[in-house]
């Protein structure tokens, strides 16, 4: 990565508050494990979005102070947390059916790999694992009205994670619409991966330099 | 009356078979039925597929069945996890056959057993090597995969509270799969922390009915770890 890059690519943080930034009241979120978690954080307390947790929670809070930990509630990364005000539990069966019946507006995931045509790779690490968790992510990338993905634009030996074609096992055909990388904000359409936004001190080129797939502006 | 509180594990346990399917509740360390799934290991059915989001953490119960070679095969969703050495092991070693299912699959497909639905088309997982082998249909412009339904032979459930009609409630993120397993489980045992008097549970917050149960057993362990 050269110093440029490196100097004004956006922090794990900063990438959840962009996303965070484009979440408007009233939307009904699902956020996967990682960074997607982090994005909770980054909604203002006076937005009303209401955070639904896969393992049976809708209008999920933040994590409880240390002295203040309810034991029965966790998330689906089995972190405790806490539950809003006007929030509710159901069981799993109920919990995917929000999440399969496409009553959830917005499902933040991480990814390995995702291609121009919105296929995602997200669970298996390698085509030889024959023992991955494929948790609810299948679920999530087919059932949500909106998928965005949020990853690091290449791997850390810079490989590039916006491709033609996923090498990893999909976890859904078609499903991304918007991409949020530490480079750059792109969005999925019927041409492909177009750019909405680059970090400063990066041009296209570079930014194409950095992807397996063509970009349009 | 109808009572279908019991006061000892073995009784609880009667009848399970070997060759059982095994529907065990549970999300992380909330809401599994841990003292059942010790009579489980006492009582000494052999041969079982177990049914469970996770294949079991650490060397204790659900890990503890496996690891006794108790468990043919496990159906689930997510089951490399933190902690999950045993099944690792005995996966790595070709001791037990893996099944995984997409969480909201496997949910529905539990749900449909206990509703009577024989099997259900659903866009989840089209495309991936969850599919291969399965039927894919295009319907309403969208393709879709056959999945069948989950049944159980035996449910180990758990509750909050239970009254002697086997009503149940539960407690926040301890309802998971709980609700759906007790639906689609053939002999539906339960243990609960709590006793409630008939009546005294609110009609309007039952959770699962008292029809989808068949026993319960007062466990109040406390909470879970943290």
């Amino acid at each position: 990565m050269s110093d440029a890059v490196k100097n004004s690519a956006w922090s794990r943080a900063e990438m959840a508050a962009k996303v965070a930034a484009a979440i408007p009241e009233g939307w009904y979120v699902n956020l996967g494990i990682g960074i997607p978690t982090l994005v909770a954080d980054f909604v203002p307390a006076t937005r009303e979005v209401v955070i639904h947790s896969e393992n049976g929670l809708l209008g999920m809070g933040p994590a409880p102070a240390k002295d203040a930990i309810d034991p029965w509630l966790i998330n689906a990364g089995k972190q405790h947390v806490t539950l809003r005000t006007g929030g509710s539990y159901m069981h799993h069966a109920d919990s995917f059916a929000m999440i399969r019946g496409g009553h959830i507006d917005l499902c933040v995931l991480g990814a390995f790999e995702v291609a121009s045509n919105g296929d995602i790779a997200n669970w298996a690490t390698s085509v030889n694992d024959t023992a991955p968790a494929v948790g609810g992510a299948m679920d999530l990338a087919v059932g949500a009205k909106r998928l965005w993905v949020v990853m690091e634009h290449t791997t850390k030996d810079g490989r590039p994670r916006l491709v033609d074609q996923c090498q990893y096992p999909l976890t859904a055909l078609a499903a991304v619409d918007r991409i949020y990388t530490n480079l750059a904000v792109l969005d999925v359409v019927e041409s492909g991966f177009v750019v909405r936004e680059i970090i400063d001190g990066v041009s296209f080129d570079e930014l194409q330099a950095r992807t397996g797939a063509r970009l349009s502006q | 009356m109808i009572d279908k509180f019991v006061t000892n594990m073995a009784d609880a346990m009667s009848g399970i078979a070997d060759g059982a399917t095994v529907l065990v509740g549970g999300f992380g360390q909330v809401g599994q039925p841990n003292a059942l799934i010790e009579a489980l290991i006492e009582h000494g059915a052999k041969d079982l597929t177990v049914v469970a989001n996770n294949a079991g953490t650490g060397r204790a119960g659900l890990a503890r069945l496996m690891e006794l070679g108790r468990v043919r095969r496990i159906v689930c969703s997510f089951p490399r996890s933190t902690g999950s050495v045993v099944f690792e092991e005995l996966y790595a070693a070709g001791k037990i056959e893996l099944e995984i299912v997409p969480q909201g699959t496997l949910a529905e497909r539990m749900r449909a057993a206990g509703a009577g639905v024989r099997a259900f088309y659903t866009p989840t997982a089209v495309g991936t090597k969850l599919a291969e082998g399965k039927e894919v249909r295009e319907i309403g412009g969208t393709n879709c995969v056959l999945e069948t339904a989950l049944h159980g032979d035996v449910a180990l459930v758990e509750c909050w509270t239970a009254d002697r009609w086997g009503n149940l409630v539960f407690r926040s993120s301890g309802r998971n799969f709980n609700p759906v397993m007790a639906m689609a489980g053939k002999l539906t045992i339960v243990q609960t922390q709590h006793v409630a008097e008939l009546g005294e549970l609110d009609p309007e917050v039952i959770v699962t009915p008292g029809i989808f149960v068949n026993r319960v057993i007062h466990v109040p362990y406390g909470d879970p770890p943290l």
